[in-house]
């Protein structure tokens, strides 16, 4: 006997909701065999990673802080995605839209305009595309694959904080660490709950997701980009132009990730550091695919991938595990996703062996 | 500039360029069956890792490298059974690799952040490691240098006059010709994942007990997507890998030639550190831009899912 993968005559819609669940549900269970195999106690490790971040209301606020870069990088991703636009360097773009957002700030430090905040998250959104716009143009003009050149402009666009950090851009009253200054609190997003860390930054998120949702469903452009992933060769045919879909998907992603990394400097960290972003723009496109690139997914993936984040500085503190535990998690959901996708398209068959 | 000095220039970029060659050339092989393994960032950071962990307990470096490419076969194994057996995306699957294999490599290297590694010694050619300013650079140098290059000849033999090798590159061009004549698609595509996983594996060996020789968690730094463009830059070609290679191992070394030219202008060094990471957008954009040299070169079934009973 041997089980054999069998195709069904259609995708099976139930399936690709169920699949991201039994993703999760694999990722407890081998955090619970790694947690066993580290030497300590499962339970133990799956209640500190898990359910110790959210067990107060302040940690639940924190799951909502950090869930917002992740949701503002996703939503901006799945456009791309949606397009087979891959766009890899969100990282990238959300330092750079930092860079430009924050460098607003710091310029016009000490200003009191009301227009100093709306924009500082304008200069980030257009600083996240402009570096988006590098691998878009050279795709489009000159065929080079934008899967590779997004992600080199992740490397330079660190290297560009790091520089500025310690160079030109570094507070000259902070005993030489490498930071800005403090930004204003007009330049600070306001606080959405008293007591918490949440701010104005979440309903940007959330603003992000219902734009998202309606520019995927409700336009023209939208649906173009859907055909151009779904089946290229009627894409073409029906006119549709490839070269759009690629601006289209790599503008939308640069803009997003900008408003995170503004949103991040502006809101919990308060300056530049070279220290903005943990990854939020790699685990952003593992909120993506997780969400099933639709904004009502990437909202409840952001929160479990904020979740991870989290559990990880609790392993470390308490369990002594080093942070980067998150990360082990974060790579093992995608591919248990991958994995169980194949069941949207197949089903499982007892066939006898052949000899 | 003295003799000297164009001499440990050229003995760095040797240095520099050998993980990328061993790492493109599995990738080369592996692309060559139609795979796109997206992971090697992630394979060479465990594969780095691990074969530090190795070397750091047995004292044996040889250990070490074998580690390394245990770990770089175990890794690609990962993405085998999603992008073959499970039939998902490759450049999802890839780029889950690299997100795991980066964020396991932190996870388990924790331990060994502060640990050195005692240097090895290279192995000298008598004789010809005392020509004048190429000696060292060519013959006296670790034992995976000299395999980088056997390696070159090797994969180009094996691609190019063995018919495993015609069945494999018959493979990547029409899977489903390969099939209908019964050659086994998925099983070739998995020994090309495993084999390019193993170079990945021992290119990371080389950065952590060879090149540095120490354990920094993101040490390696982006090298292997570099690889990844080297593959294209060498338009499938594993000769051209080798010039390629040697291109990049000089732009990261871009440091050592500003000191030891006595220029005296003050460049940032993060400037310099960009430098790889710009020349393979640089590189890329040169090669790609001639659509008809990817189209002619690239394998064609490149990145597409193969189903068997499809």
């Amino acid at each position: 006997m041997w089980l054999k993968f069998e195709q069904r005559p259609e995708p099976s819609k139930t399936m690709s909701y169920l699949s991201p669940l039994l993703a999760v549900a694999l990722m407890f269970l081998s955090g619970l065999i790694l947690f066993l195999v580290l030497g300590k106690s499962p339970l133990e490790g799956f209640k500190v990673f898990f359910l110790n971040p959210i067990k107060d209301s302040y940690g639940i606020a924190e799951l909502f802080l950090k869930a917002t870069p992740l949701m503002l990088c996703a939503v901006g991703l799945s456009v791309g995605f949606k397009a087979n636009v891959w766009n890899i360097g969100a990282e990238g773009q959300l330092l750079i839209g930092a860079l430009v957002g924050g460098g607003l700030a710091l310029h016009f430090e000490g200003s009191t305009s009301p227009f100093l905040l709306p924009g500082m998250i304008v200069a980030g959104a257009l600083g996240g595309m402009a570096w988006a716009a590098i691998p878009a143009f050279l795709r489009t003009r000159f065929n080079a694959n934008e899967i590779l050149t997004s992600l080199m402009l992740v490397y330079i666009a660190e290297l560009l904080v790091s520089w500025l950090v310690h160079g030109p851009w570094k507070d000259p009253d902070g005993f030489n660490f490498p930071q800005t200054k403090l930004l204003s609190a007009k330049a600070t997003l306001p606080i959405l709950v008293e007591g918490t860390r949440v701010n104005a930054a979440l309903l940007l998120g959330i603003g992000a997701l219902l734009v998202g949702w309606i520019f995927m469903n409700k336009s023209f452009m939208g649906y173009q980009m859907k055909v151009a992933g779904q089946a290229e060769h009627a894409g073409r045919y029906a006119g549709f132009s490839a070269k759009r879909s690629v601006w289209i998907g790599m503008l939308a992603g640069g803009a997003m990730a900008g408003i995170a990394g503004i949103s991040e400097v502006s809101g919990p960290i308060g300056q530049i550091t070279e220290h903005i972003s943990p990854g939020y723009g790699f685990a952003a496109m593992i909120v993506a695919f997780v969400g099933r690139l639709s904004p009502i997914g990437i909202f409840f993936s952001s929160l479990l991938m904020a979740l991870l984040y989290m559990g990880g500085e609790q392993a470390q503190q308490y369990l002594n595990l080093p942070s980067s535990i998150s990360k082990v998690f974060q790579g093992m959901l995608l591919f248990f996703l991958l994995g169980s996708d194949v069941f949207i398209n197949f089903r499982l068959r007892l066939v006898r062996r052949r000899k | 500039m003295g003799l000297n000095f164009i001499s440990s220039i050229l003995f760095a970029t040797v240095v520099a360029g050998t993980p990328l060659i061993i790492v493109a050339l599995g990738e080369l092989v592996t692309e060559k069956a139609g795979v796109l393994n997206l992971g090697a960032e992630g394979t060479m950071s465990v594969g780095a890792v691990a074969a530090f962990a190795v070397a750091h307990h047995t004292g044996n470096p040889f250990l070490g490298i074998l580690a390394g490419m245990g770990a770089g076969i175990f890794m690609s194994l990962l993405f085998g059974i999603s992008a073959l057996t499970l039939m998902a995306n490759q450049v999802a699957s890839g780029l889950a690799l690299s997100i795991f294999g980066v964020g396991l490599s932190a996870f388990i290297g924790k331990p060994y952040e502060s640990v050195a590694l005692a240097s090895v010694e290279p192995i000298r050619i008598p004789l010809l490691h005392k020509i004048p300013v190429f000696g060292p650079a060519l013959f006296e140098q670790q034992g995976l240098v000299y395999f980088s290059w056997v390696l070159i000849v090797l994969v180009a033999w094996f691609l190019y006059r063995t018919k495993a090798g015609l069945v494999l590159r018959a493979v990547g061009e029409s899977p489903v010709s390969a099939h209908s004549i019964g050659y086994g698609v998925v099983k070739i595509r998995y020994q090309a994942v495993l084999f390019g996983g193993a170079m990945a594996g021992i290119g990371g060996a080389f950065m952590s007990v060879f090149y540095t020789p120490m354990w920094v968690e993101g040490m390696v730094a982006g090298r292997g997507w570099i690889a990844l463009s080297l593959v294209v830059f060498a338009t499938w070609r594993p000769a051209r890998v080798m010039i390629g290679a040697y291109l990049f191992g000089g732009c990261m070394i871009a440091q050592m030639f500003v000191q030891g030219s006595g220029v005296r202008i003050s460049i940032p060094a993060q400037f310099l550190s960009a430098m790889p990471y710009a020349a393979t957008v640089l590189v890329l954009v040169l090669i790609s831009r001639n659509r008809s040299t990817i189209r002619l070169n690239s394998p064609a079934s490149l990145g597409q899912t193969f189903l068997p009973d499809a």
